[in-house]
């Protein structure tokens, strides 16, 4: 026979304004099996949670109701309480007698009475309640950490530097990312490089960090502490332990008129090529798509000078398999390129240029080595023209967000402008400005007041080129909407950051989601930030959102300290709430009949056959088996099982036909 | 084939020769336009500003008129008869209490089952399918297509061309034999509000129109709407004085380019009827 205690909970107000919480207790007194019943005006307090514990140790309690808030606020905190009196944990149920009832209905002698129902079916269920052990589930303590910008070199070392092991993959020949095409960053106008390549290094000599680059994530499985994944190591054509870096095969390749990645087209490169003289590692890469060798089958010049013969034509992409027990994604971002508005010229203006592409001319390692000079002609425009929210805050563009990072960054552009063009007259179009963060504010108005560039707030229309200049008509809204033209030599466009190209196939890779706009979705918006929905898969950077430099750096180490949490461990705990199927006596052995349907049906690939044998080896019967380190307890195989032999522990048909027939039968 | 048509006010007075053309280039396609009998104002000048059930009364009822002639499509010329036109479909299509207001006020049925054309929408889909025999004089010029806003705008409803870099009336001249110039003022604003009210406003405005068609070598300007027309043309002196240069580049609808690609007569196209002589 059961003993059941109910314990019921005013939560302050929350719920005993409108629920009679003290009939409640009364009434659940009287049920069969219901051994004490009680309400209290906290539960959840230190002396709530002592009725509880005393009354299970006096009354010898068998299962325990708590009718109170969501399980989801205090179900850890009530079943602790039921272990520490010794109760088995998961006798103890919820009853949700504040977000299901009391917020939501008036007083009322009905709210009461569906709160007594709440209470009923509870008591009824845990009568088929049984001890449930937590799975423990071991750790592999090393860390994936994808994408090598400065997001994902920060949450490696931070990892690293707390004795973990890191592989950190990287698509591209280099790490740095976006960072590393910076000139200077705001609000401090620190060049960009000599704060990053500091770090660059610091990856690659790092014991605790094996760096791949030119890698990415062919696909992943397995669950927390516990993944798989192959990782494809796209060829270099190079030898990288021969390889000296020596930049022999560089000098001297023929191919020269590659638009360059790193200096977004407005600098060349050759097939084999460094992306930048900083590159880490320092190594040449073949673009096979351009090289001479690979497209007309002769020229192997690089072959033939390089000294120490690294260079490897045949080499084949290799597939690499990694256990590891956390992933933390710093993929970034990527921005909008000016083919994308038809009313700038859909790209057809070399002087119409994006805000990276003028990083790159103001940078000392640019192009120009620094001078800005248009990419027409070569010549330093006089008048240069910064429009803010190039598709970012439109939705007619199907953008609606804002970009974030623009507002800064135009400051700083027009600022390093004027720095540089002594005489030159510049012109920001903006929304608003939001330079919201530490010194941001500061550093516009020194754009404004110190340096002259002009801010007019209003949109532009249009740009097209006439007589060599580029005739920009906008409006200056604090104007009463006047018409403004500009006869501009540049125009710089600050377009909307956006998510990744692929970002979409890489989250349905990891099992995380996305948001509309294909950036990676948090656990939470605000108590989450660094979490997704998949326990273990951690997010850094601008692959959430559009972030800065600061933003992204605290992201990834929030992302490393849950990784260095989650590896402090040496096992797991799980909770229990995971499907079995049934196993009985022989000669049935169990009810499954091995149609196997569940397989099929499982999303996390967490059912496998079991093969049943006599003594004599042979095989008798087979029957599904759930792993429990792999099922999520989601309950899919529940609704697929033709003959009900799995049931999800806790969640058993036995306690859901139960809490209905206790609803129906009325006492 | 008989198609309704909806010429408005416009091609019945100032653009006259704007409906000459249209309904030569159709007769010369076998296709017979036949006018929605008793129409009225499209209510494209005033009514949309003053009284908005007012401004969607009137073309529905030109579009009920159309349906109880049993049209299936019409063909509007005019862009913003076509732009009032596709409008109101668009709004009683998606307000049922809006609709029932609207038919109870003017006393005629309406189901949305008419398709309103416009004069880009009517060449593509049953003259250019057969242009390529037929033009005998080629249209041998660079032209600069000008859209005007009420073409393509606004997108979302009118679901037509691209808003900001619209190419269907150069895809057409194309075939027309012409060299269709990429140019800046495709669907800048003419003026068209301002016409009669601020005329020096329209002076400038079309100005830069004919001023940047000018600097890129156009030798004529292509047009498809009544209202852009008369300001490149008709004020063609205030454009000449805003410039400061006499600027004889001619401004024609499209139906008379591809009129003369056809090889018909001049004087059935209505060009003598033009301020700036058609000399292409």
């Amino acid at each position: 026979m059961s003993k059941i205690g109910v314990f019921v909970c005013h939560c302050g107000e929350n719920i005993s304004a409108t629920v009679d919480c003290a009939k409640v207790a009364e009434t659940a007194g009287k049920y069969d099996g219901v051994a004490f019943s009680v309400d209290y005006k906290y539960m959840c307090s230190d002396p709530g949670q002592s009725l509880i514990k005393s009354a299970i140790k006096e009354k010898g309690l068998t299962g325990v109701v708590v009718a109170s808030c969501s399980p989801r606020m205090h179900e850890p905190t009530f079943r602790k309480a039921c272990a520490e009196a010794g109760l088995n944990p998961f006798m103890c149920e919820m009853a949700n007698l504040r977000e299901h009832c009391s917020w939501v209905h008036e007083k009322g002698e009905a709210t009461t009475e569906k709160a007594i129902d709440l209470v009923r079916i509870l008591v009824e269920k845990v009568k088929y309640n049984h001890s449930l052990n937590e799975i423990k589930v071991p750790v592999t303590k090393t860390a994936l950490v994808i994408g090598g910008g400065i997001a994902g070199i920060q949450a490696s070392l931070d990892i690293a530097n707390t004795g973990h092991k890191v592989i950190l993959i990287e698509k591209d020949p280099s790490i740095g990312g976006h960072m590393s095409q910076l000139s200077e960053t705001f609000p401090t106008l620190d060049c960009s490089q000599c704060i990053l390549t500091p770090r660059m290094v610091e990856v690659a000599q790092h014991p605790n960090i094996t760096l791949y680059t030119y890698a990415e994530l062919e696909s992943l499985e397995g669950f927390i502490g516990n993944f798989k994944a192959k990782i494809r190591r796209k060829s270099k054509s190079i030898d990288e332990k021969l390889c000296t870096g020596c930049g022999q095969c560089t000098t001297k390749c023929p191919v020269k008129k590659i638009p360059s990645e790193f200096n977004e087209g407005l600098g060349k490169r050759t097939a084999i090529y460094v992306p930048f003289p900083q590159a880490v590692p320092n190594k040449p890469v073949i673009d096979r798509k351009n090289c001479t060798y690979y497209i007309k089958g002769k020229c192997k010049v690089c072959e033939i000078v390089c000294p120490t013969g690294a260079i490897r034509f045949d080499q084949e992409d290799q597939i690499m398999e990694v256990e590891i027990g956390a992933i933390v994604i710093a993929t970034g971002f990527t921005i909008k390129q000016p083919d994308f508005f038809p009313e700038y010229g859909y790209g057809k203006y070399a002087d119409v240029i994006t805000g990276l592409q003028f990083e790159r001319l103001a940078s000392a390692s640019g192009p120009t080595l620094g001078e800005i000079r248009r990419p027409s002609d070569g010549k330093v425009p006089e008048k240069i023209v910064f429009l803010a929210c190039a598709g970012s805050r439109d939705p007619a563009k199907g953008i609606p967000y804002c970009s974030k990072i623009c507002c800064m960054y135009i400051a700083k552009h027009a600022m390093l402008y004027q720095h540089k063009v002594h005489g030159g007259k510049s012109y920001v179009f903006y929304m608003d400005i939001r330079a919201g963060g530490k010194q941001y504010e500061e550093f516009v108005r020194r754009a404004i007041e110190d340096d002259g560039v002009n801010y007019i707030r209003g949109r532009v229309s249009r740009i097209y080129e006439k007589n060599g200049k580029l005739i920009v008509n906008g409006v200056d809204t604090l104007l009463n909407a006047m018409p403004v033209e500009i006869e501009a030599d540049m125009v710089v466009l600050a377009t909307a950051g956006v998510a990744n190209e692929g970002a979409e196939e890489l989250a349905q890779k990891l099992h995380i989601s996305y948001d509309p706009y294909k950036f990676f979705a948090e656990a939470h918006p605000k108590l989450k930030p660094v979490e997704t929905n998949t326990a273990g898969i951690f997010l850094a950077g601008a692959c959430q959102a559009p972030r800065d430099i600061p933003e992204s750096v605290a992201m990834a180490s929030g992302a490393a300290v849950k990784v260095a949490g989650l590896f402090s461990q040496d096992e797991l705990t799980r909770e229990p709430i995971i499907a079995v199927v049934n196993r009985q006596a022989p000669p049935v052995y169990s009810s499954c009949v091995g149609c196997f349907l569940c397989v099929s049906a499982c999303p996390y690939q967490a059912i496998e056959k079991e093969e049943i044998k006599n003594r004599n080896g042979e095989v008798i019967k087979s029957v599904a088996k759930v792993n429990p380190g792999l099922c999520q307890g989601c309950g899919t195989c529940v609704a697929f099982c033709r003959t009900k032999s799995i049931d999800i522990q806790g969640y058993t048909h036995e306690q859901m036909y139960t809490e209905v027939m206790a609803l129906l039968n009325e006492y | 084939m008989t198609l309704g048509f909806y010429p408005g006010c416009s091609l019945k007075g100032s653009s006259r020769e704007y409906a000459e053309s249209v309904l030569a280039v159709a007769k010369a396609f076998d296709i017979i336009l036949e006018e929605i009998e008793d129409w009225n104002c499209c209510g494209a000048t005033a009514a949309h500003n003053m009284n908005k059930e007012l401004s969607l009364a009137l073309p529905a009822r030109i579009l009920s008129l159309a349906e109880r002639q049993g049209f299936k499509e019409i063909v509007v010329p005019c862009a913003a008869c076509y732009s009032r036109l596709t409008v109101t479909k668009h709004e009683l299509g998606k307000d049922p209490a809006l609709k029932a207001s609207v038919t109870d006020a003017n006393g005629l049925g309406y189901s949305g089952s008419v398709s309103v054309l416009n004069i880009v929408q009517m060449l593509d889909k049953y003259v250019t399918p057969n242009l390529a025999g037929r033009v005998v004089n080629p249209f041998d010029h660079k032209v600069a297509c000008y859209y005007g806003c009420l073409l393509v705008r606004p997108h979302e409803i009118l679901k037509f061309d691209r808003e900001e870099d619209p190419q269907s009336l150069d895809a057409l001249m194309l075939k027309a034999g012409a060299t269709p110039i990429d140019w800046a003022f495709k669907t800048e604003c003419c003026g068209a509000g301002l016409s009669v009210s601020r005329t020096n406003s329209v002076g400038r405005l079309s100005g830069k129109i004919i001023g940047d068609a000018k600097d890129r070598g156009a030798e004529a300007v292509i047009v498809a709407c009544p209202m852009c027309h008369s300001n490149l043309d008709m004020r063609r002196d205030a454009i000449n004085s805003y410039l400061g240069e006499k600027i004889d580049i001619p401004v024609l609808y499209i139906t008379q380019a591809i009129g003369l690609a056809l090889g018909l007569d001049r004087k059935t196209l209505g060009l003598q009827r033009h301020f700036v002589k058609v000399s292409v």
